[in-house]
């Protein structure tokens, strides 16, 4: 049995070389992942992480634990079938602003809305990074990529609306930079039961270089970021509000996920309902409370036999 | 010797009234009845009733539901006809027969409709009530054809179904458009007095399905009873027919009346229990296969755990992470769903995961026919993927059949990490047949052992999740939960062995070849030839539901002198090892195939045999007669 006490970062550290692009954001989350991961106090092998396809979902192969690399969108989908018939099991989903909101957009609003067992960590460097630097559904209006010389076309989504809009009961954004608050974030996500979406702002250093730099450099960060604290007044538009994460109206989590200027950091919302693969399971075992185990020489019968001598 | 312990009710002692000793009772010993009126009139009830009773009763029987795809189509028009035939006998049978020998007809769209199906001579009970100005010149008739000469050819039984079914209840507080909703019950009724049918099941079952509104209950029984005195009482009816139990179709043991996708869902919960892995079934609702989704969601207290996905990628993605986690992980869809899922099979090929995909397969392609049955899914199953991404395919020859052939998808994709496809259809899922109950006892042993120690070669304390079974070349299955086998995934080429990412040119090829080659060398049973003769020069060689027609078919031609051999494929990947040589020992090949001849083109890819096609995608199953003439024109060849 593994010491669970003594597990350190370097216990999830897998034993592959890490090959995202030198200076990627990517590195910084991963490092903070491994780093907080001990303090789960969850063994490493019932820990699993699936991803989609892109550059943030060759994460699971950098980490020790049970991982999959899967197909572009599917990971929440593969996640919940995994998370529905093992509640044992800590379960991460990686992905991107192209994995999760556009090819996977479908699985991701309805695994929001289910409330399945999953930690969903969404990488938003607002570009397509893999494939060569094309627009995303989370890039500025305008912007010039290699598929849109002109200017994007597109109007883009705000992932913390879509996540609230799809009935998400827990909802936070994090920086890659900032590993004390990205740290915290992920804790606060690991503690909520259900389906939780955590949008990393995360620096794409090829193809949107500096993306987030206002809201990192220390010049212009403090008035550029609205630091959220469970039980704290933030102030916006001159209004000041005390933050609660458990107002079950997710009217003010709203307003806080359609605001850029200053823009939010930390959780938005924490509400907790009962997840879908509590309720699964439960539902197998009131089966078995009302009708007993199945009996499947009884089901074959059915209730309408005959003999043949 | 056939003797039932266990009728729902014996024929005459428990019917609503005596039999009249007047009327004459002739034997026959076969019968092919159709039920047709509007969708709403509830024939397929109607059907699986007298399907249920002449289970009970003994007769080997084999059926045909026949419904648009619109939930209510307009009332009386011919796209809202749906039907229910029925073939029973007093011998063993293939098909859900040819024509009908008894049509009854509820409304003028249903007579039109069926029509031209039906044999001179065929009896015709129709309801005359429907048969109204507005509702004849709806399906296009100006003249009534009960009167104008149009059934001269037939023997028309007039009856004023709806009439009589509101007179029946006219004792009850049923609100007129109630009591007339019981007449599909009169009908059956009238019906299962003719063929001196069982009556108390059915009593039984309307009282448990109304359970929650005895009046309805007892207004269908009335009504149900009417029919039958009906019978007994009016003069339009001279005679009533016995079709005798049909004593050598069946080996001894408990038999039920099963459709495809009932057995296949009870396939799918015994491969469960063989195999001591919880079932976890990742579905999107689609027809002709939701039906399955339906029956597993109920068996929660077998562990079952049903998912209705958001899509059919969910569906099988979710089925595939649950096999991840060490469930029996299985995905039912059709064609279109199937086109849908390919990414994620391709992933699972990749993985080499064990995961169950069911397609029911229907017309197409796109939406096509949705409630209508064809095979022509054959070579999307066999190469339907990007790149060379091999998958076992199994496909079941009968609605019994559907149950083996699960657990048969179970034990392939177990034993050797793979996805595997069962190809049902629309006619095998719908349609239904006498099946044996099989001994627990005569299940497969399926139970999986999981990966519990590090492998690696080199004595690393390493787990290598791509190390294979020399024997199988299945790989370690390692669930989540296993300590010191932590170990990543992926649909990226993987160094065999190891399983770390690998671009390298020596090893894709490697492990392409190998992927193929696990496949390739699964082991299935050999075929088997039907060739009483012995000396044939004709093979008949089909797979899937053909088989009834196919079989019907050969019989014929054999009666009539021919020699004929019969095959029936029920492995297309890998095909049974003998195929070759079976195909070898006969002079000409005839493949009969519900689509353009797909199967045919296999064959004659892999083993360059001229086999000849014959085909039909009408969305409707061979005939038996049909296939007679197509293989006698080949025997005269």
């Amino acid at each position: 049995m593994t010491d669970l006490l003594k597990l350190t970062a370097k216990d999830f550290k897998s034993d592959q070389e890490v090959r995202w692009c030198p200076g990627c954001g990517d590195y910084a989350i991963l490092a903070a992942v491994q780093g907080f991961l001990p303090e789960l106090g969850i063994a490493r092998e019932n820990i699993v992480f699936v991803s989609g396809i892109g550059c943030s979902s060759r994460f699971p192969y950098y980490l020790n634990t049970y991982g999959m690399h899967s197909i572009h969108g599917r990971a929440p989908a593969i996640a919940t079938g995994l998370a529905s018939s093992r509640p044992d099991l800590s379960v991460w989903v990686i992905t991107g602003d192209g994995d999760a909101l556009s090819i996977g957009g479908n699985h991701l609003i309805h695994a929001l809305r289910r409330n399945v067992n999953l930690k969903i960590l969404l990488f938003n460097n607002r570009i397509y990074g893999l494939t060569k630097g094309q627009y995303s559904p989370t890039s500025e209006p305008g912007k010039i990529t290699k598929s849109t010389p002109m200017g994007s076309l597109d109007e883009p989504f705000r992932p913390l609306s879509l996540a609230l809009g799809a009935e998400a009961g827990f909802v936070a954004r994090t920086i890659d930079s900032d590993r004390k608050h990205l740290t915290s974030v992920l804790r606060a996500a690991a503690e909520h039961q259900g389906t939780a979406l955590v949008e990393i702002y995360q620096n794409c250093n090829i193809f949107n270089d500096g993306a987030f730099e206002v809201l990192k450099d220390p010049e212009t960060r403090d008035s550029a970021l609205l630091r959220l604290e469970h039980g704290q007044p933030y102030t916006v538009n001159g209004e000041e509000h005390v933050h609660d994460v458990t107002d079950p109206d997710p009217t003010r989590a709203f307003a806080l996920s359609r605001l850029s200027e200053p823009t939010p950091i930390g959780v938005l919302r924490a509400v907790e309902r009962p997840s879908y693969d509590r309720q699964l399971n439960a539902q197998l075992e009131q089966a078995v409370t009302e009708r007993g185990e199945g009996d499947l020489g009884a089901l074959l019968s059915g209730s309408d036999t005959w003999m043949v001598r | 010797m056939t003797s039932r312990v266990e009728e729902p009710g014996s024929t005459f002692d428990e019917s609503p009234g005596q039999r009249s000793p007047a009327k004459g009772v002739r034997r026959l010993d076969r019968v092919v009845i159709r039920f047709a009126g509007d969708s709403g009139d509830g024939m397929q009830l109607t059907g699986d009733r007298f399907t249920s009773e002449t289970a009970g009763f003994g007769n080997d029987l084999s059926t045909l539901p026949n419904f648009p795809a619109e939930i209510r189509a307009p009332a009386g028009t011919l796209p809202g006809v749906s039907s229910f035939q029925l073939h029973f006998a007093d011998h063993d049978i293939l098909t859900p027969g040819d024509a009908p020998d008894v049509l009854v007809a509820m409304n003028p769209a249903a007579l039109k409709a069926n029509l031209a199906d039906l044999p001179r001579g065929a009896e015709i009970i129709v309801n005359t009530d429907e048969f109204t100005k507005r509702a004849l010149s709806k399906v296009g008739w100006q003249a009534d054809p009960l009167d104008d000469g149009t059934l001269q050819e037939y023997r028309v039984h007039p009856v004023a179904l709806t009439t009589l079914t509101v007179e029946a209840l006219k004792e009850t507080s049923l609100a007129r458009k109630d009591a007339e909703r019981a007449k599909n019950m009169f009908a059956l009724g009238l019906l299962s007095w003719m063929y001196h049918r069982p009556t108390e099941g059915t009593e039984t079952f309307l009282r448990s399905k109304f359970a929650k509104k005895p009046d309805i209950a007892e207004a269908n029984v009335l009504a149900f009873r009417a029919g039958w005195n009906y019978g007994e009482t009016t003069e339009s009816f001279a005679v009533s027919y016995e079709v005798a139990p049909a004593a050598k179709a069946f080996t001894p043991g408990r038999y039920r009346n099963i459709s495809g996708n009932l057995a296949l869902a009870y396939g799918l919960i015994a491969a469960s229990k063989q195999s001591g892995l919880s079932l976890f079934l990742g579905s999107y609702p689609i027809t002709p296969a939701s039906d399955i989704l339906h029956e597993l969601s109920k068996h929660k207290n077998f562990g079952v755990r049903t998912f209705q996905a958001e899509d059919e990628i969910a569906g099988i993605g979710a089925a595939l992470g649950a096999a991840f986690g060490g469930a029996l992980g299985v995905t039912t869809t059709s064609g279109p769903g199937i086109a849908l899922k390919s990414e994620t099979i391709g992933l699972a090929v990749s993985l080499e995961l064990p995961l169950v995909v069911v397609d029911i397969q229907r017309g197409g392609p796109s939406t096509g026919l949705p409630t209508k049955t064809e095979q022509a899914d054959l070579l999307q199953a066999m190469f339907g993927r990007n790149g060379e991404a091999p998958v076992p395919i199994v496909a079941p020859a009968s609605p019994g059949e559907c149950f083996t052939m699960a657990l048969e998808a179970a034990r392939i994709a177990l034993t050797y990490r793979t996805p595997v496809f069962l190809l049902s259809d629309g006619y095998l899922a719908n349609g239904s047949e006498p099946w044996r109950v099989p001994e627990l006892s005569e299940l497969p042993d399926l139970r999986v052992e999981f990966a519990t120690e590090p492998n690696a070669p080199d004595g690393s304390g390493d787990f290598w999740p791509y190390l294979r079974d020399p024997e199988t070349l299945a790989r370690p299955w390692a669930v989540p939960g296993t300590p010191g086998l932590e170990h990543r995934v992926g649909g990226i080429e993987k160094q065999d062995g190891t399983g770390n990412i690998s671009y390298d040119p020596a090893n894709h090829d490697h492990m392409v070849r190998t992927r193929q080659a696990k496949i390739d060398g699964i082991a299935v049973p050999d075929l088997t030839v039907d060739d009483p003769s012995g000396d044939a020069d004709l093979l008949v060689l089909g797979w899937g539901s053909t088989f009834g027609p196919i079989a019907a078919g050969v019989r014929r031609a054999r009666a009539a002198g021919g020699k004929v051999a019969q095959a029936h494929l029920r492995h297309l990947n890998p095909f049974p090892a003998n195929l070759g040589e079976v195909l070898g020992r006969y002079e000409r090949v005839l493949v009969p195939e519900m689509n353009l001849g797909q199967l045919a083109m296999l064959l004659r890819a892999r083993y360059l045999v001229d086999a000849r096609s014959f085909t039909q995608v009408s969305g409707m199953p061979f005939k038996a007669a049909q296939l007679a003439a197509v293989i006698s024109e080949a025997l005269d060849d």
